[in-house]
Formats: structure tokens, sequence, C-alpha cells
């Protein structure tokens, strides 16, 4: 445990030193990008090791940071953070295996890459939500130059948008915070303190914050209707940047409302819970429904990613045990698999053969150009419909199942949506990668397409592992999450407030 | 009862080194050689650099806190950290026009930073009308000439006309008010004051004066509507005298204000709930800036205007620091102004930097700064991200105690501070449109800019400290109990 502090330390420590070392060998900023993203997995790994489960936070490192204001520097882990942190290691060494071949200001990409990892590991870490909200922010910014820089189509647009979606939630979730701390007269940022805190304030005013600090974080997990910047983002951004987005990224919203926005105020939260409910099966339905109408490959994953996200909204807003728990399962889960989407569509299929739309795609026999793309992405397509075997299984099961027990309505919009779901993987697998079979010749290309390197095969396999692993053994990962959800803050919540 | 002299000597130490440090960067310079103008520039701002250390050092390092000569000067801690802020600003700024400056005259553009910086640490410690009056004008009349130093171009005159202009007025209203204040209560000393008023109770000559100071204090502030003269006057001014403007002369202004308005005037400042005072009309001035400030920067094309515009919105979340300084002491809004001029000197100074190589008015002068000089342009994204605000950066903490003793004091207060923090994510849109010129579009020159020693050395100090000071608040915070 007193490790995994250290996946943020090293992670920034990596970004400074790639960024020195870049501006002289592109070779070295990568090496020791992917160095740096294996260390950081690995501590995951070890901390994982010796971790024994239990119902609250465990506590890594708590100082003082800012005395006037009762600000601390405070860690902790539970199952849910060591999940996460786990999912943030393997997104990490994945996305830099997958940029590779990244020319241009190598320095500087490696370094905002692993910044944002950094901040990522650290939100995951934080027990104090001063410390939970800077480490937000340091993971938003660098969104912005990685996809204006090294992003595709109408980069600029998308990397504006969705970094003012982002820093627009976050700056809802600080004043809904900052407001939580005034008005219910708390004398620190801890999440403890702050949720005994919170209990003194009048229900209508905690009604509105809770609005603001739920909203804020959820449309960073791309809640409908705040998350058209998801669709335009991930296209715009580079393969490893869509990654992360939708690999991590999101996940920090979610996290947040489940860390933050649900414990610190149950009884708002019960209140509000019908209209997230709707939300979250709304935009499984329609995204799906989006998804299943794009012409360009990279929109349909990136509109896939916003369904799923839509479940473990789901999960968390129907506030059972095996909901939550579920939930959670999915956040790893969609982590790996939208990962692997977006490297089948951005790095394999677009870097080579420089088109996403499914017109051009369907008239080249890819199946036979790039046989490995096309089984990643079956595989990849499979497990995101949650077939048994892989983690969305598992996943998707558990949100079913627990929105079932007390919202059946809900769990039957959902049920609409993996069909949908079903329908939209199906097409775009058959489309992009056999589209040509027994139709008119083939218009291959003019020259053959560079074989799949090396780095991409390894990255590839260490996400179908780990989705193949967890649809297996999603006990491996529940052993940690549903003592966690145990703690007296979880039940408080899936108790609607009334403990 | 004897004049205590020797008080006076210990309270004036910092103002009378600058004010050697500035008649000497006149005598060594009498014998104007005109053909090697770098030389003496170098050996001017060598003396201002020794004055502003020595009265930094020496200046501050004697003297028991609290009133000295009867009043005149309090040497609190906000006299005293203020003055460190203001000569720690001086400093940078002086870095910054050594490093950049091909004006004539150069030992005159030093002895005038010097006088002003004499005019900000007086205004600081200013406990007594008179001398209020007589600091702020000494600073005043030295910025106008810094705005107008560059007589080579017209933009540079119509700059210090202007600050000029509308800074005779506002000290005009000013001195009004004083006048007015010292009728009511007879005594141009701020405890007094205080007494006095506390006695009487409002009348209706004290809205008056109250409406005069806080135009005034407006002006300084560059709140609106009281703003006009910023954008024209940070577009002309050379870049470091508006380096000086914007950083120096604002933390030294509302360390004035805060002190006129909670000891001062406290018993005249009302309340937010409906109570006439001065404090809703803070509170009113503070929003008209945020939002003016914010939407105008929006649509702004030339950097320096943007950053005018910028300062129009900090200067509303700095009123809220005063607004909330009546409960939780001066440390927020000190800490906020404090960072915030640590980040303008930074911004200005890469301006400043970046003119030597051309231009540098339309943002797209920036562009592709990074390939021109990566020392700019790390300095510039760490100001301009501090200044949006974004974490671990002070421009992050500055708003986050202000905002927390904002909301705290409850009330429209607490309203104010979350329109400031919604639209902190308008502010990123234009903070990014500088970084996305800098850092995501092509160069249109490939030249490489050389930055001159001094400025490099002023540019790397003021990111360092911006760092330094956003990782550990409390280096700052924790002066203030």
């Amino acid at each position: 445990m007193n490790l995994l502090p250290w996946t943020i330390y090293v992670s920034f420590a990596g970004a400074l030193l790639a960024l020195v070392a870049g501006s002289r060998s592109a070779a070295a900023a990568r090496w020791i990008a992917l160095v740096t993203a294996v260390a950081g997995s690995a501590l995951t790994f070890l901390a994982a090791r010796e971790f024994v489960s239990s119902a609250g936070l465990q506590d890594i490192v708590n100082v003082p940071w800012i005395a006037g204001l009762g600000v601390r520097y405070h860690l902790a882990a539970d199952g849910i953070s060591l999940t996460l942190l786990v999912l943030t290691g393997l997104a990490a060494t994945a996305g830099i295996l997958f940029s590779w071949n990244i020319g241009e200001r190598p320095g500087e990409f490696f370094a905002l890459f692993l910044a944002l990892i950094g901040g990522v590991y650290g939100v995951f870490l934080s027990a104090d939500v001063f410390a939970l909200f800077v480490f937000y922010e340091i993971a938003i910014v660098p969104k912005y130059f990685l996809i204006a820089i090294w992003g595709s189509t109408n980069r600029e647009y998308g990397a504006m948008k969705l970094v003012l979606y982002s820093f627009a939630g976050s700056a809802l979730v600080l004043a809904g915070l900052l407001w939580a701390y005034a008005a219910g007269g708390a004398h620190g940022f801890g999440l403890a303190e702050l949720t005994a805190a919170a209990g003194n304030i009048p229900h209508t005013t905690s009604l509105a914050i809770f609005a603001l600090v739920f909203l804020g974080f959820a449309v960073l997990a791309g809640i409908f209707p705040f998350h058209t910047w998801a669709p335009t983002g991930h296209v715009a951004a580079p393969t490893a940047a869509s990654m992360l987005l939708a690999g991590v990224v999101m996940k920090l919203g979610a996290y947040g409302c489940l860390r933050v926005a649900l414990p610190l105020f149950p009884a708002a939260f019960a209140y509000w819970q019908p209209v997230i409910g709707w939300l979250a099966v709304a935009g499984i339905i329609y995204a799906g429904f989006i998804a299943l109408v794009q012409e360009d490959f990279k929109f349909v994953i990136g509109y896939s990613s916003v369904s799923h996200m839509g479940f473990v909204l789901l999960g968390l807003a129907a506030a059972t045990p095996l909901a939550m728990a579920g939930a959670v399962l999915q956040m790893f889960s969609h982590g790996v698999i939208a990962g692997l989407l977006f490297a089948v569509v951005g790095r394999m299929v677009y870097e080579r053969t420089h088109t996403r739309r499914l017109a051009d795609l369907r008239a080249m026999p890819l199946h036979r150009l790039l046989p490995f793309a096309a089984v990643v992405f079956v595989v990849a397509g499979l497990a995101s419909l949650g077939l048994p075997g892989f983690s969305g299984f598992p996943a998707e099961l558990s949100i079913l199942i627990g929105t079932w027990q007390t919202k059946p309505l809900w769990a039957a919009g959902a049920a609409l949506g993996i069909v949908v779901a079903g329908a939209f993987t199906l097409r775009v697998i058959q489309v992009s990668f056999f589209g040509s079979t027994g139709a008119a010749p083939a218009a291959a290309p003019d020259h053959p397409l560079p074989p799949i390197t090396l780095a991409e095969k390894a990255g590839a396999l260490l996400l179908i592992g780990a989705t193949v692993f967890v649809g297996l053994r999603p006990d491996a990962l529940l052993d940690w999450i549903v003592p966690a959800l145990q703690s007296p803050v979880f039940q408080a919540v899936m108790k609607g407030g009334h403990p | 009862m004897s004049t205590p002299y020797h008080e006076l000597l210990v309270a004036l130490r910092p103002e009378l080194c600058l004010t050697a440090g500035a008649l000497a960067v006149l005598a060594v310079d009498l014998p104007k050689s005109a053909r090697r103008p770098q030389l003496r520039l170098q050996i001017s701002a060598a003396l201002g650099v020794l004055a502003l250390i020595t009265a930094g050092v020496w200046g501050l390092g004697a003297g028991q806190p609290g009133s000295l000569f009867g009043g005149v000067f309090s040497l609190d801690l906000l006299g005293q950290a203020t003055r460190a802020g203001v000569l720690g600003l001086a400093l940078l700024a002086l870095g910054v026009t050594a490093g950049t400056s091909r004006l004539r005259h150069p030992a005159e553009l030093i002895a005038m930073i010097l006088f002003a910086t004499a005019g900000f640490t007086l205004m600081a410690v200013a406990q007594q009308l008179l001398l209020a009056f007589l600091a702020l004008e000494l600073a005043s009349l030295s910025l106008y000439v810094l705005a107008g130093f560059d007589k080579t171009r017209p933009e540079s005159a119509e700059a210090a006309l202007k600050y000029f202009l509308f800074g005779g007025v506002s000290a005009a209203f000013l001195l009004f008010g004083f006048s007015l204040l010292y009728g009511l209560t007879g005594s141009i000393e701020l405890p007094e004051i205080s007494v006095q008023l506390a006695m009487s109770g409002p009348s209706p000559l004290l809205v008056v004066a109250l409406a005069m100071v806080l135009v005034a204090f407006g002006f300084k502030a560059a709140a609106a509507p009281f703003h006009l003269w910023a954008p024209d006057v940070y577009e002309g001014a050379p870049a470091p005298s508006a380096a000086l403007i914007a950083s120096a002369s604002k933390l030294a202004g509302l360390a004035l204000f805060v002190r006129l308005l909670w000891p001062g005037l406290g018993a005249a400042s009302g309340n937010l709930t409906g109570a006439a005072g001065w404090m809703p009309v803070v509170a009113l001035i503070s929003a008209a800036s945020m939002l003016l400030g914010n939407f105008a920067a929006l649509a702004q094309g030339n950097v320096r205007r943007l950053l005018a515009y910028s300062a129009i919105a900090h200067a509303g979340a700095l009123l809220l620091g005063v607004i909330a300084a009546g409960r939780f002491g001066p440390g927020p809004l000190f800490y906020y102004a404090a960072t915030y001029g640590l980040a303008t000197v930074g911004a200005f100074g890469v301006i400043a930097v970046v003119e030597r190589a051309g231009s540098c008015q339309g943002l797209a002068d920036l562009a592709g700064l990074r390939a021109r000089s990566p020392l700019l342009t790390a300095c510039l994204l760490v100001f301009v991200l501090s200044l949006a605000g974004i974490p671990p950066l002070a421009g992050f903490v500055g708003k986050f105690v202000v905002f927390t003793a904002a909301l705290q004091t409850g009330g429209p207060a607490g309203w104010l501070a979350l329109l400031a923090i919604l639209l902190s994510a308008v502010a990123l849109y234009y903070y990014l449109m500088i970084l996305k010129q800098a850092l995501v579009a092509p160069a249109k020159e490939p030249a490489t800019i050389p930055v001159p020693a001094p400025a490099a050395l002023a540019l790397l100090a003021a990111a360092a400290l911006i760092v330094a000071l956003g990782i550990w608040p409390s280096l700052l915070l924790g002066l203030f109990p």
C-alpha cells in the first residue's frame, strides 16, 4: 500500500525526464515513457498483492497541507481505488505501446501523457477533496494539448470543446464543494470531515449542492445530454489520447460521483435518483442508436463509449450493492475494452489506410490486409457487447440484475440498449473488416499496408489478457470492490440517506 | 511631546533606500555617454537592484510591528508583507527592463521605477489620509511617466495621456472623499476616524464621501465601470512598465484600500443584506468586473488587451477578497494579489522579450513560440495557467482561498464566489487561445528569440515562485494567522 503514492511521483518524474530527453532523441523519450508506465503498473500490482480488503479507506499518507483551511495531503485507498489504479497502469502502458510511432515532438507528447497519468493516479488515491481536485485538473489540461497538437479531424475544435466541458464540469464541482464546506461549517476538506459536515446542511440547500457536484463529475463521465464533448474529442484525439480519454479519464468523472458526490449527500442523492437513472438509460439507448448510423469508424466507438459509460451511471443510480459493484467492474471493463477498440481504429487501421469512412473501409479487404487487427477488433467488439468470457459480461449483468431488484423499468430500458449495442458493434465489425467479402472486387490500396508492429501486438495482447482474465475470474476484482462498498458511507448511499 | 524622528527613520528605511538608489542612479548617469546606452542601462539596473534588495533586507528587517510616528505608519503584518511583495515584484519588473529595454534615457527609466516603488511601499503602510494620498500620487505620477516612456511610439504617449487623465480625475475624487471624511470626523488618522464613525453613525455626507473613495478605488484596481483606461494603457505602454502597473501597483493599491475600508471605514461597511454602506457597492463593482472582464476578454485579438480584460476580471475576484477580509483578515486577498502580480509580471515579461524580435501585440505574434524559444514558452505556460487558476499553480490556490473566505462570509458574497468559479470556465477559453498560439500554431518566422540573462532570471524566478507557492501555499498563507 505504501508503494501506491509512488505511482504519482514516478509518473510526474517520468514526464519531466521524457520532456528533457525528447528534445534530443525520440527513442529515449519513448523508452522513458514505457519504463515509467510499466513501473507505475508494476507498483499497482505489488500493492495489490499485499492488499487486504476492508470496508473503508486505508490511509497511506496524511500530512497537513494548508493549515489555515484544514487542507491535508491525504492519500488513501480501498478496493475501488485499487481496481481503478490497476486499470490506469494497464491503460497507460498500452497507450504508450500504441503511440510508439509518434514522430512529431515526442518528448512533449510523452510528457503530457505521463502528466495526465500522474493526475489520474492522484485522483484515485485522494482522500482529501482539495487534493482530489488538484489532481483532477492536472488530468484535464494536458488533454487540450494532446488533442490540439497531435490530433486529427477537426482537432482544435474537438480539443477546445472537450477541455471546456471538462473544465466547466470541474468548476461546478469546485463551486459545490466550497459551498458545502462553507454551509456545513467544516474545518477541513477531508472526505470524512466533509461528509460529517454535509449533514449540517439544510436539505433544500444540499439538493442544490449535490446537483452541482454530481453534474460536474458526471459531465466528465459523459452523462446524457452533456456527452457531446466525448465523441468529438475522441475522434479528434490521437490514438493514445482516445484510449486514455475513454479508458481512464471518463472514469474520473464516474469515480468522482461515487467517491465524493454520493457519500456527501446520500439524502439529496435519493431525491435526484430518478433523474440520474433515467438520464443514464437515455444515454445508453440514445448513444447506441447514434452509433448505429455513424459513417466514421471512430465516431461509432466514441458513441459506444458514451453508451457503455451510461451503464456505469445506471449502476450508481440504482444504488443496490450488486449494481454498484457492477458499476465499478464496468469502469474497469470499459476502460480496457474501449482502449482496445480505439487502438484498432486509430492506430492499426487509420494510420495505415488513412481513412476512417466506413464506406471506404467497406471497399478494402481489411480482414486479409490486417488480419491481426481484424482478430483484435472482433475480440474487443464481442467483449464490448458483453459476451460471456469477457469482462463486460459480469459487469453489465451485475448492473442489470442489481438495477432490476429495485428499478425494473430502468433495467428494461438498459436491456434494450444492450440489443442496440449488439447491432452497432456487429454492423461495424462487418462493414469495416469484412465488407468486401463476396462483393465486387476489392479496391485494394495501391501498396501493401505496413504490417502490425510488435509494440501494437504487445499492447493489444495486454488489454485482451486483462479483459479475458476478468471475464473468467471477476472475483479477482469483486473481492476488492464488494468489501469496499460495505463501508458506512456507501451503506448510507444505498439506504438513501436513512442509516 | 517631542516628535519621535527616530521612529520616522525606522519606518521609512525602505523608502530611504529606494530614494537614495534613484538619486544614485541619476547621479552616476550624469556624464551621459551617448554611445553606450547598454552599459548605462546595465549600471543603472545594477544600482536599482541593489537599492531594491537593500530596501528589502535592511529596510524590512528592523522595526517592531505596530503604529509608528504617532500613528501615521502602521508596520503591521499586511503592511510589511505588502512592502516585501511590491519590492519583489518591482525587482522582477526591473529584471525584465534591464534585459529588454532599448529606450533612450535608461537611468531615468530605472529611477522612475524606484520612485514608483517607493510610492508603493508607502501606500502599504500608510495609516493616515494625507500620507496615503501622497504615497498614491508619488506612485501614480511615476507610473504615468513610465507609461509614456517610449517616445518613439505614439501609442505610448496615448497610453500615458489616458492613464494620466483618468488617474488625475480619480485622484481628485479621492481627495474630495478624504476631505469630506476629515470634515465628518475631524481627523485624518484611520484609527481616530473609525472611532468617530462608529459614534456618529451613517449620514448622507458619509455616503458621498464613500462614493468618492470607491471611485478612486475602482480606478486603481481597474474594476468595472472604472476600467476603461486599462486596455489602452496595457496595450500602449512599454511592456515592462505595463508589468509594473499591472502587478505591484495593484498589490499596493489593494493593501491601501483594504486598510482604509476595514480598519478605517469598517463602521460604514454596511452589509450585503441591505444596510447602506460601502460593501454592497464593492460587491456590485466586483460582479460587474467579473462579468465584463471575462466576456470582453473572449473577443480580444490583441494579447495585451486580453491581459487587460483578464486583469479586470481578476479585479472582481480581488474585490471579493476585500469583502471577505472583514472576517478572515487580509491573508487570502494578499495571497491572491501577490501571486496574480507574479503571473502578470511574468506574462508581460515574456511579451517584452518577444518584442525584441518584432512586435508582440496580436495573439498571432506569439505563434510558434515554442520553436522560437522553449524557455519563454515554458514560462508563459506557467504564467497563463496560473492566471487561469489551474492547480497546482499559485493562481488556483489564490482563487481557492478567496472564494472559500467569500463563501464563508455568506450571503451575496457567497453567490458572487459561485459566479466567479463558474466564470473561470469562460476564462479558460481565452487563456487557452494564448497557449494555442504559443504551443500549437506553427511559427510565422522561424528566427529564434534570444532571451537576455536578466530577463531570463526574472522570468524563471517568477515561474519558480508560482510553482512553489502553489505547491506549498502555507509559505505565504502561514504568515497570516
